[in-house]
């Protein structure tokens, strides 16, 4: 007898908190507001470590119907949930990081006067999330990727009165739109082809299916359009540009949606189908390569931000990268324990990040910082964590996730080994950099901390702080941060590889997942002289052989590391006049990553103008005004031309009236004789 | 025995005028007897009809018609002289207080 877990409390209650919050927050006190979004998501984490303190007594996958929603023909779709070592995963990350996000985000929006506002949007978010990674099937799990693309949208453009942050709610919502279309296609297909979207029945008739490898198939289609939603909501290249633009909103919202658990949806959702990824290899090369390309590029246009919390997004899209990078070997556990220490280390970084921000009154543009060591040391400590386990300091999580990924895609070519290890150096200079611009040196900003360049003060939660000298952030905001801090220093413990002499337990965990259902002709991803059972199971009963060679990665990916603190400290610390002197001398280069690439700038001339544009003149234009407009108005013209014609007739003289009547009855009678009448 | 086509175009000619009568004239008296005409137009057709054809319907009709006629006169006389009194004119042409 299976236990009833009630699973479909866990996105009810955020939801509930949203009702309320955002049906009364309005006239409720803060502190009520406080409560409810508290209360509810913290419901949600704790019901969340119930079912996993229940978990191992649990037969899996543990599957809970909740109502019927679709029912046509064979064909259905219900409100269920479905329950196994993934999901759990997620379900602790989005819930845990939700709700010390939540605690943070009491502090660091205490002062806004749309508080009630940011807390319905975000436990909607987290409602939205939470269906989205406990869904049964592709639909509901597509009704949760829609929903938090929604609570993205709204909470990018929170500060809707200021223009940058509309439109980067806008951009957000409709590059994602881009991916959503891919993805809905590939759920067609599905329907066409496997007559269902359940995953059980989906997986379980794709898995007699041996790997399309000798031409491009149905599942090579559904796995690229899968793989185009997931640039879509993931911010992989080319869909990745709304991300950088998505830090108008409130930064618990960066550290929140666009760092630890949305983003992440669409490394989740590939994992999730890894079943139709392993059969298609040519769909697996391109997440792959799409990965290795998105992690390096973004790493580079890092390096020359200015702004701390660009800094942080390109970051964000860089590990995204190595995230897919895993999934595309197959490494899909991988993939996930990336997910899981960056979902810690990242929200870490944004929410130190928005603590300095509160710290120097909204400035967030780092040569406006230095020196706040000293005067934020708390925050200092924790986001140094932050940073080592980014940058992949031996015995941070970051560490573990990250070599275990590189180790993994060595074994599928070195060519993504190679560009995996630069973007880690540069991923260590970048994030060194942010760390001495804001901490170390001279503190370079106005002295009292006002409003920065960006105007965000105008609309900061610290606005009551403007005048004030630079503070450390309240206990309600520290807390969350050491929380993180411990996670990201010890969070990577989980999945210690056999080379460090660990047994990778969260390899192990999610194993049951992602092996039960790996094709029998397995060839594709695995490293030679793996035979059966295929690489899930690697680490733990590889040879020791390869222990070695292991170890000796790990040191190079560790040296990488250390060259990028170097690199780092050399420039912002010992030489701040070096990066601009480097700067002059690779003058176009330096141009163009500090424009990113000029990939908005492309995107604007060939997509964005061409529609606008296109809009105006064909749609607007044209059909509109001229078409329908024309048609209607035009119509109108002629009756009334005509009217003004015939009215003459009606000149309300009666005598003219009678001289009609008398023309009219003439001209009658006149045509009954021609015709002849009474023959 | 004169021929019924003579009496028809008598009573074309009377109708004729009476409707020029009606279109030409602007005093309401001379348009309310052209009026008239037309009747006495058409009533002459009626019992001409009447006489070719032996049957006396057609003469009961002229008796109709000139009791309407008649009732006619008395509400159209009526109305003149009311208009008469509240407008001091008989021009129909000035009688337009219902145009825009």
């Amino acid at each position: 007898m299976t236990p009833n877990l009630n699973l479909w409390l866990i996105p009810i209650l955020p939801l509930a908190g949203a009702a309320l919050n955002g049906l009364w927050g309005r006239r409720s006190s803060r502190q009520a507001v406080t409560t409810v979004a508290l209360v509810f998501s913290g419901a949600a984490f704790a019901m969340a470590l119930w079912v996993a303190a229940r978990f191992s007594s649990i037969p899996l996958p543990y599957q809970e119907f909740l109502a019927h929603w679709i029912r046509s023909g064979t064909f259905g779709a219900d409100f269920a949930f479905y329950l196994d070592q993934l999901s759990l995963v997620m379900l602790l990350v989005v819930t845990g990081v939700g709700f010390l996000i939540h605690i943070y985000s009491v502090g660091y929006m205490w002062d806004d006067p749309s508080y009630y506002r940011f807390f319905a949007y975000l436990n909607l978010f987290m409602f939205f999330m939470l269906t989205l990674v406990l869904a049964n099937n592709y639909l509901l799990m597509f009704i949760g990727w829609e929903g938090v693309g929604l609570a993205s949208y709204l909470l990018i453009g929170f500060w809707f009165t200021k223009d940058s942050a509309a439109s980067a709610g806008k951009k957000a919502f409709i590059v994602n739109r881009i991916g959503d279309f891919g993805f809905l296609i590939s759920l067609f297909l599905l329907i066409q082809h496997f007559g269902s979207l359940t995953f059980e029945q989906v997986f379980h008739s794709i898995a007699p299916m041996s790997p399309e490898t000798a031409g491009a198939g149905v599942l090579t289609a559904v796995g690229l359009l899968l793989m185009v939603g997931a640039c879509g909501k993931s911010a992989q290249i080319p869909l990745y540009v709304w991300l950088p633009d998505a830090m108008e909103g409130p930064t618990p919202v960066s550290a929140l949606i666009h760092a630890a658990t949305m983003v992440t949806a669409g490394v989740y959702m590939v994992a999730r189908s890894h079943v139709i990824f392993e059969r298609a290899p040519m769909a697996l090369t391109v997440v792959a390569v799409i990965g290795t390309l998105t992690a390096f590029f973004a790493a580079t246009i890092g390096m020359a931000q200015t702004d701390i919390k660009k800094v942080l997004a390109y970051s964000t899209v860089s590990q995204l990268g190595y995230m897919f990078m895993a999934c595309g070997v197959g490494a899909f556990s991988a993939g996930i324990f990336h997910l899981m220490t960056h979902a810690f280390f990242k929200g870490l970084l944004f929410l130190a990040a928005g603590s300095v921000i509160h710290a120097v009154g909204g400035e967030q543009d780092m040569r406006k910082m230095g020196g706040l060591r000293t005067k934020i040391p708390l925050t200092f400590w924790t986001m140094t964590a932050g940073t080592l386990a980014i940058a992949g300091i031996p015995g941070l999580a970051g560490f573990f996730s990250k070599d275990e990924i590189l180790w993994r895609v060595y074994q599928a070519s070195w060519i993504y080994w190679v560009v995996g290890i630069v973007t880690a150096f540069l991923t260590s200079f970048y994030m060194f950099r942010l760390w001495f611009l804001t901490f170390f040196g001279e503190y370079r900003g106005d002295a009292d901390g006002t409003a920065g360049e960006h105007g965000h003060a105008a609309h900061h939660a610290d606005r009551r702080h403007g005048h004030a000298a630079i503070h450390e952030s309240p206990p309600v905001m520290l807390a969350p941060l050491a929380i993180l801090a411990i996670l990201s220093v010890v969070g990577g413990y989980v999945g210690v590889p056999g080379s460090l002499g660990g047994g990778n337990r969260f390899d192990k965990f999610l194993d049951p997942v992602f092996r039960s259902t790996m094709p029998a002709l397995n060839t594709q991803q695995n490293a030679p002289g793996e035979t059966n059972p295929p690489e899930q199971q690697t680490e733990g009963t590889e040879p020791q052989t390869s222990h070695a060679t292991e170890l000796v990665f790990t040191g190079i990916s560790v040296a990488a590391a250390v060259l990028g603190f170097g690199l780092a400290w050399t420039f912002y610390y010992r030489d701040p006049q070096l990066p601009e002197r480097v700067a002059t001398d690779l003058d176009g280069l330096y141009d163009a990553v500090v424009h990113k690439y000029y990939i908005d700038e492309l995107y604007g001339e060939v997509f964005v103008k061409p529609l606008v544009e296109g809009s105006t003149r064909i749609l607007w234009q044209g059909v509109d005004q001229n078409l329908i407009d024309g048609t209607v108005n035009n119509s109108a013209q002629a009756a009334r031309h005509v009217s003004d014609e015939t009215r003459h007739m009606q000149s309300g003289n009666l005598r003219s009236y009678a001289g009609w009547i008398a023309a009219g009855s003439a001209a009658i009678i006149a045509f009954m004789i021609w015709m002849g009448v009474g023959q | 025995m004169v021929p019924l086509s003579y009496y028809l175009l008598l009573s074309s000619i009377l109708f004729a005028c009476g409707v020029a009568g009606f279109l030409i004239k602007r005093n309401i008296i001379t348009i309310f007897m052209s009026i008239e005409l037309m009747l006495n137009g058409v009533n002459l057709s009626f019992v001409a009809f009447a006489a070719h054809w032996h049957r006396l319907s057609g003469q009961v009709f002229v008796f109709f018609v000139m009791v309407v006629a008649a009732a006619e006169a008395a509400v159209g006389l009526a109305i003149i002289i009311s208009v008469y009194r509240t407008r001091e004119t008989l021009n129909v042409d000035q009688v337009n207080l219902l145009k825009l």
